[in-house]
């Protein structure tokens, strides 16, 4: 119910068509121009890929941003905690939706896929693999700013607090991050940091090494998120 | 649940906001066929007391039970018993009236028949047929407060909470509501809050005066009406008042402190 509600919300407005615009035609930009997908004269989609943890940085939460913080704004909030419905159906209902809405989007660049085809022979397993990769790690983006979005009533806070913390894990295998942590922490915080970087997950997937362990560490991400999601809804209830 | 027992109990109710005491020591019973007016200044206590018994804020200290179930520890089964419209009667604003109510009989698990036959009901005991697949975001501020009425009611509930049911409706539009919650009150407890005076006399068996968060008066309007000051008729009055809002003004201002 609640999936189907918020699935529709999305389409309510011209803004899903923008962004499914917007999305398909930066990431094919992204791969054409900045790339040069067609002077790398190789039949693969890894260009495409690439940029794929940037632009969700970005456009993620942007999806995500209104799934709480509309409601508080809305006032809609005190409907559904009043309903006799337990919190985590929504968190999850919120978030299955705007994880479909991504999965659209990726559904869009699918020309692409076509077009290497076409063009040559491509290992299409890579890429279902590296799509799928991609879904989850939008999913990833999602809890995320869900999460963030929980905590305030205001879109652009929930949008620039997602995008943050969102780069500090796109980020954490780069130095930029571990920088700051090196001289105090011991060894084991700082490859435990390491090991949570979204590009190090996802650039394993794209070149071909399907492990469980990226999966993994997504759809843990993704519980670990939504389960903090649900925290922060009952403890605004005692606030 | 046997008759007599009471649908709605505060005990000790109590929420602090920071250092602000927004609501203290709050305890009253509501019963079955009770229509309580709560009544209080801006800011008093009114819809945090309602948002604690709908269970959508915590107390402090204290509980509250509604159908005998405590809205913090048994909140889903407190909330199959409960219709609440919280203030200013939020909705999605891109959805159509019958969408919402749709929606809102779904979330609350009754089934496809029930909802048919609840939504043809209520689209007549509140007169939605005009605006029925009309868009929330267009409707007048009347209308949207009609549609949040309809969504406390779709699931028949013993206990309706209102925060505010005529605000922003004009006075034919009042007459309405108050028929309305008239109609319902012999089967439910209903708690309604209002400042407007007259509401109380017009629909409530029983007013609960509030003010700084303390409960300054539980009793009929009759009783109220019996604490208002005796007014000296040879001072002349610059603004007419009537005595029940003398008595307001009393319990209000001077027993409270203000």
């Amino acid at each position: 119910m609640i999936f189907r509600r918020e699935f529709a919300a999305y389409f309510s407005t011209p803004l899903a068509a923008v962004f499914l615009a917007v999305f398909v035609a930066v990431s094919s930009g992204m791969t054409f121009f900045v790339s040069n997908f067609f002077d790398r004269a190789q039949a693969d989609l890894s260009s495409f890929f690439t940029w794929q943890p940037w632009l969700f940085l970005v456009l993620m939460p942007a999806v995500g941003m209104r799934l709480w913080a509309e409601e508080r704004r809305l006032g809609t909030i005190e409907l559904l905690m009043t309903l006799p419905v337990a919190p985590w159906k929504f968190v999850f209902g919120k978030w299955l939706a705007a994880f479909a809405f991504a999965g659209l989007a990726l559904v869009f660049t699918m020309p692409l896929w076509i077009t290497v085809n076409v063009l040559g022979s491509p290992d299409n397993g890579v890429i279902l693999a590296s799509y799928l990769g991609a879904w989850l790690m939008a999913g990833a983006f999602l809890a995320i700013a869900s999460c963030v979005s929980a905590l305030t009533k205001n879109q652009v806070l929930a949008f620039i607090g997602a995008v943050i913390v969102g780069f500090l894990f796109v980020m954490a295998g780069f130095d930029l991050v571990l920088a700051a942590v090196r001289p105090w922490a011991p060894d084991v915080i700082l490859q435990a940091i390491a090991s949570m970087s979204f590009i190090g997950h996802f650039g394993r997937i794209t070149d071909g090494v399907f492990e469980a362990s990226a999966l993994v560490f997504f759809a843990s991400l993704i519980a670990f998120a939504l389960w903090l999601n649900v925290q922060i809804l009952d403890a605004r209830k005692a606030a | 649940m046997p008759d007599g027992q009471a649908l709605v109990e505060t005990r000790a109710v109590t929420k602090t906001f920071g250092s602000v005491q927004a609501v203290r020591d709050v305890s009253f019973t509501v019963g079955r066929g009770e229509v309580i007016g709560f009544l209080g200044p801006n800011g008093a206590g009114k819809s945090t007391t309602m948002k604690i018994i709908a269970g959508f804020l915590e107390p402090t200290s204290g509980e509250a039970f509604v159908a005998g179930y405590d809205s913090r520890r048994e909140p889903i089964a407190a909330r199959r018993h409960l219709g609440y419209l919280p203030e200013g009667a939020p909705a999605y604003p891109d959805m159509t009236v019958a969408d919402f109510l749709d929606f809102v009989s779904g979330m609350r698990g009754l089934s496809r028949q029930e909802t048919n036959r609840r939504l043809a009901e209520l689209v007549e005991s509140i007169d939605l047929a005009e605006v029925w697949n009309r868009r929330i975001e267009a409707l007048s501020k009347g209308y949207k407060r009609r549609v949040g009425i309809a969504q406390a009611l779709v699931h028949d509930p013993d206990v309706l909470i209102l925060d505010e049911p005529t605000d922003g409706l004009d006075p034919n539009q009042k007459h309405e509501m108050r028929e309305l919650i008239r109609t319902l009150a012999p089967t439910k407890a209903i708690i309604v809050s209002t400042h407007i005076l007259e509401e109380v006399e017009a629909i409530c068996t029983r007013a609960i005066v509030i003010a700084k968060g303390r409960m300054m008066a539980d009793a009929t309007p009759a009783q109220l009406l019996a604490q208002a000051p005796h007014r000296d008729p040879s001072i002349p009055q610059l603004v007419k008042t009537t005595p029940l809002e003398d008595a307001f003004r009393h319990i209000t201002l001077e027993q409270a402190g203000v």
